[in-house]
């Protein structure tokens, strides 16, 4: 049985805060999210290829794999709910070595991921698929930060408060997807 | 013989894409509802409870209910005595998905090139599939559809010999490696039968189905029963977090087949399975 619980936490999220934080938690996310989804990933990596500089700090930061509908006038964003995380593997495990400590995405992660998350003491987190309009009322600011040019693909600085997730990998390597699906399968 | 101006199918299809982007049909949106009433697990309540709300937002607020508001799939089923006049069709239905999106605020989600990959920043083109009918109706259906369950939909090339227990297992297989990857609760499409093609395409237009509608074909409607029956004790649940609602509805279309294949086309649709339909 697993026992969800509430958990309050800043982003930049502390090495301590993603250490305790295991799989179930049902965790409030308040600070700063930056938004990467495919496009963006594979500059990231091109720029670690040739050795330059990032146009974002990695360290302890959470990366939301995102990418919103048009800000309606008056509104810091539209429509913003998780991307399919597993299109992010190939890239993931080195932006953890590099300092990463949280993702925010939904679906499963592959076996590499799962290791680059213990070894580095990180944390997947799942929101829900599917919620984009009620997450969207979680952002209270939005700012393209990099890669203007690829529209919703672009990196984007979030302020935050009170954003939800359910951890699902934890840097114990327990796994909610797999531990969750047994308890109902039948 | 009846004459309808193209410009009539661009500003319908405008309007469609935006509606089907903020509101769920009626039978989806009661699906959803009794969903939460029967779901087993707290948290998968909770998420079901979560996207309630999300639905509720969307709609008073016109805020899409999720920011993958879909590469435009719209079927075009055309009377035989229309006459179109005022342009192109395909220009026409294009011109209404460009409108729709852009003054809608809806994503544009759509690349020029699959492998160059350069956003065309008004979501065209659309995927349009054409059919011509008797009569001198055109019925339009726009079924936006978004990449985190298409990207887990499949086609299995079965043998004659595989028979029914091998078209379960083709489905089965598919909703478990969808797993919450496809944003359960899912809705699942399915063709069979036809050549490879045609079970794709049979299987996306089985998603446009009302969800409490089941085949007319006595065996056909079992199938459909006892899978989602299945597939709802595999425990994946809503958000893919453990529950007793993986899917909402398995909607099958068949047709008939060579005396050498048996295919299978399964396209998954998220809990967002829009559509907006309309008849001129």
């Amino acid at each position: 049985m697993i026992i969800n619980m509430d958990k309050y936490i800043k982003a930049p999220i502390s090495d301590q805060d993603a250490k305790e934080l295991r799989a179930g938690d049902y965790v409030y996310i308040s600070g700063i999210l930056y938004t990467a989804r495919d496009a963006a990933h594979k500059r990231i990596y091109e720029t670690l290829q040739k050795e330059q500089e990032l146009p974002i700090e990695l360290k302890n930061n959470i990366i939301y794999y995102m990418g919103p509908s048009p800000a309606r006038e008056g509104r810091p964003i539209g429509s913003a709910g998780p991307t399919t995380a597993s299109r992010m593997d190939k890239y993931a495990p080195r932006l953890l070595d590099l300092g990463l400590k949280g993702m925010i995405g939904k679906g499963k992660r592959s076996e590499e991921v799962q290791k680059a998350i213990i070894r580095n003491g990180a944390v997947y987190f799942a929101a829900v698929g599917g919620a984009g309009a009620l997450l969207s009322k979680s952002i209270v600011e939005s700012e393209v930060v990099a890669y203007d040019d690829l529209g919703t693909e672009a990196i984007r600085k979030l302020t935050v408060k009170d954003f939800p997730v359910i951890v699902v990998i934890d840097s114990e390597g327990n796994n909610l997807y797999e531990t969750a699906i047994k308890e109902y399968q039948k | 013989m009846r004459t309808i101006n193209v410009s009539e199918i661009t500003s319908n299809i405008k309007e469609m894409c935006i509606e089907a982007n903020h509101y769920l049909t009626e039978d989806m949106d009661a699906a959803m509802k009794k969903a939460v009433q029967t779901e087993k697990a707290p948290l998968g309540k909770q998420i079901l409870n979560q996207l309630q709300d999300n639905l509720e937002i969307a709609a008073k607020e016109m805020i899409p209910i999720c920011q993958d508001t879909g590469m435009a799939v719209v079927f075009l089923e055309v009377g035989q005595d229309v006459h179109f006049e005022g342009g192109n069709v395909q220009d026409a239905v294009n011109e209404g998905v460009r409108q729709g999106y852009t003054e809608g605020f809806l994503r544009k989600s759509v690349v020029s090139d699959p492998l160059i990959r350069e956003n065309t920043k008004d979501n065209t083109p659309a995927i349009i599939h054409f059919e011509i009918v008797p009569g001198d109706r055109v019925k339009i259906t726009v079924a936006p559809k978004g990449f985190g369950s298409e990207n887990m939909s499949r086609v299995f090339m079965l043998k004659p010999a595989d028979g029914i227990e091998g078209v379960k297992n083709a489905v089965l297989t598919a909703v478990k490696d969808a797993g919450p990857n496809a944003c359960p609760p899912m809705v699942i499409g399915v063709g069979i039968g036809g050549t490879f093609e045609k079970c794709a395409l049979m299987a996306k237009k089985a998603l446009t189905r009302e969800v409490n509608q089941r085949s007319d074909i006595p065996y056909v409607k079992e199938l459909e029963e006892e899978l989602l029956e299945t597939i709802n004790k595999l425990g994946i649940g809503p958000g893919g977090l453990g529950g007793t609602t993986t899917a909402l509805a398995v909607n099958i279309n068949t047709y008939p087949t060579h005396i050498a294949g048996l295919p299978v086309g399964i396209n998954i649709c998220c809990h967002v399975n829009r559509h907006s339909v309309r008849e001129l």
